[in-house]
């Protein structure tokens, strides 16, 4: 991604999370897309606001797990037939009920790590530098109790002045322009 | 749920019961965002650190050069320093292993059964249950590798390309322990770490020294609190949780196959998967409890660990207590039923054999005492009392496996091979050092790592509900 320069967007705080929800179901009736929550504690309705409805964790999740699954039921069957046959009290050699068990952990396995690891490289993370830390009351609230609505620039509708004078119809505490 | 048990007129009883519906609060009353994220982050982020934290992690640690010591033998002698050989070819390591398995279930429990049970109480709990759940699988896990005789090879356990072109066997229970163990240890991990990012990034930003600063910094990922963000966490937690959930029954399952695999009176039933995991919840419960009652003490976390998780915690543990109560019994009933000559001994042997002793203190620590006292609400809710029983319980459920192994293998079909077992220093010192090291990683983690999850805290304050009319306003839907 090229250096940005210029502003990233606008930040209003709120006190309350219902104050958020309104100003962002406003928002986005009035036709932002290019807008965000920040919220100390997951918001539903926020995401809901912002017509956040659907996400890709769970996908990510059945793939690796299904991977988890097949890559270990094929290694035991090709170590017990084929590489290392072993006459263990007359068993067949492919003895699939045994088989399942350590087929059955790599699924939670790598169902477990796509989980985790999938989910923080949709979020984009880690990314220890984001424009939002430079906003001087966004690190002093948005982990604690404060909730922020941020109109990016990168929306068309984007405005420095007018955009300002909106946010501030949505009486929030506060409204800070965020440089890159 | 009747509260005449309480006295309503005791001004210490009525703040905590909820006037909606009679029961204990989760919370006390009163908490804000602000006052949730100060309480919880304080305890991390002040430069002063109690004199009684050094006190535990001293001794913690002292205790643990007993481990340190023990191993370093081992290493030098081999498992002969152990009391292990025939008939009792199974001694402590087993043991132990099992039992601190076991005790690391109740944090997976608790964060992710209870999790999908939507039991908000259990938000207070949870983090340091799953600590506490990592810190045991350390424990446990040490004990396969350090038994296995030359611990440097452990490696070989893996199915791996090797220049000796040998294999594992998959048909053996032992290395269905592996996955089961392995798989375990890094979903419980991962599981702890994905919960603890964001209240890092709240860390990050309270912190006042740099070197605070750019250690949250760097382990809370840049979390910003972004409500998408949040949405994608929500559901990688509940995935884990609902996989965690089949995982954590498997592990302890797998674990009793190594028993009930063994064609051996004693070890093998068809109880032991469900009894191990009822048991394994039983003790971790107790650990909960053991840990838990002296830090909100010494924390002043009351407000947020409140007598209702006590009382809770109590109700589970009588749960499982039953179930496991159950299982004995059936193990006699089949003793009996089975008409089999060597199983109807080794439960006289068990129970009335010069090793009749440990069964006797596993029923009064598992059954007799817990089972006839937690039924008592006052009781549940008398701190000291549930403190001595958690002590107690997790003491039953270590002879639980001692019985199951020493009792099961000392005489066998045999009279003329017929032995005893009586542990060794080496033994002992492991085991106890095993406690030492628990101690001191847990007293690290709380002086380190926020110990309460806080997001998870905020969710449950009643600022946090959405009002709908000024919603509704707001969009006209």
């Amino acid at each position: 991604m090229p250096p940005r320069e210029g502003t990233y967007g606008l930040l209003a705080e709120f006190e309350t999370p219902s104050d958020l929800v309104r100003a962002a179901q406003k928002a986005r009736l009035d036709g932002w897309r290019r807008l965000d929550c920040y919220t100390p504690y997951p918001v539903e309705e926020a995401a809901e606001a912002i017509g956040f409805h659907k996400n890709k964790v769970p996908l990510v999740t059945l793939v690796g797990g299904l991977m988890g699954l097949v890559a270990m039921f094929s290694l035991e069957t090709w170590i017990s037939t084929l590489a290392y046959p072993l006459n263990i009290a007359g068993r067949p050699l492919y003895s699939w009920p045994a088989f399942i068990i350590p087929a059955y952990e790599w699924t939670i396995l790598w169902a477990g790590l796509s989980a985790a690891f999938g989910m923080l490289a949709l979020n984009g993370l880690p990314s220890p530098y984001h424009p939002l830390f430079n906003a001087p009351n966004f690190r002093a609230g948005a982990l604690d109790d404060k909730f922020f609505l941020c109109l990016e620039a990168l929306d068309p509708k984007f405005e420095l002045i007018e955009t300002r004078a909106y946010l501030e119809t949505l009486a929030p505490v506060s409204v800070v322009e965020v440089e890159y | 749920m009747a509260t005449s048990e309480l006295k309503p007129g005791n001004p210490d009883h009525s703040r905590w019961i909820d006037p909606a519906t009679g029961e204990f609060r989760v919370l006390e009353p009163g908490q804000t965002f602000k006052s949730v994220t100060a309480k919880i982050s304080d305890i991390v982020l002040t430069p002063h650190t109690p004199l009684g934290w050094f006190a535990l992690f001293g001794v913690g640690g002292a205790v643990a050069t007993l481990l340190l010591t023990a191993v370093t033998w081992l290493f030098l002698k081999g498992t002969g320093i152990w009391a292990v050989t025939q008939p009792v070819a199974w001694g402590f390591a087993i043991i132990n292993f099992v039992w601190w398995i076991g005790i690391g279930h109740a944090g997976t429990l608790i964060s992710a059964i209870l999790l999908l049970f939507k039991q908000g109480w259990r938000n207070s709990i949870n983090r340091f249950a799953e600590a506490m759940t990592i810190f045991a699988v350390v424990c446990a896990g040490m004990f396969p590798l350090i038994h296995v005789g030359r611990p440097w090879l452990g490696y070989w356990l893996l199915p791996y390309p090797n220049s000796m072109t040998v294999w594992p066997q998959f048909r053996s229970p032992l290395l269905w322990d592996v996955f089961a163990v392995s798989t375990y240890a890094t979903i419980s991990v991962v599981f702890w770490y994905i919960g603890m990012v964001p209240d890092f990034g709240t860390m990050r930003d309270r912190a006042k020294t740099p070197i605070a600063q750019y250690f949250y910094g760097l382990i809370s990922l840049g979390w910003r609190g972004s409500v998408r963000h949040w949405i994608r966490y929500e559901t990688a937690s509940l995935l884990l949780a609902g996989l965690a959930t089949p995982l954590v029954l498997s592990v302890h399952t797998v674990i009793s196959f190594d028993f009930a695999v063994a064609t051996l009176p004693g070890w093998h039933t068809t109880i032991f998967p469900p009894y191990f995991v009822a048991g394994a919840i039983y003790s971790g419960f107790a650990m909960v409890l053991t840990l838990a009652i002296p830090l909100r003490k010494f924390y002043h976390l009351e407000a947020l660990v409140t007598e209702r998780h006590i009382d809770n915690m109590g109700k589970v543990m009588l749960a499982t207590g039953l179930i496991v109560a159950y299982g004995y019994g059936m193990e006699v009933f089949m003793a009996w039923y089975s008409a089999s000559h060597w199983e109807y001994f080794m439960m006289w042997n068990r129970m009335f054999g010069p090793m009749g002793w440990s069964y006797g203190v596993l029923i009064f620590c598992n059954i007799a005492f817990p089972l006839t006292t937690l039924w008592v609400r006052k009781l549940r809710t008398n701190i000291g009392f549930m403190f001595l029983i958690s002590i107690i319980v997790n003491t039953g459920m270590w002879f639980e496996r001692f019985v199951i192994v020493v009792t099961s293998l000392y005489r066998d079909y045999l009279p003329s091979s017929w032995g005893t077992y009586r542990a060794t220093k080496w033994d002992y010192m492991t085991y106890i050092g095993t406690l030492g090291l628990f101690t001191a990683l847990f007293m690290l983690f709380v002086r380190f790592l926020p110990m309460i999850p806080m997001n998870e805290i905020k969710m449950m304050l009643p600022g946090a509900k959405i009002k709908p009319k000024e919603v509704a306003a707001g969009e006209g839907h």
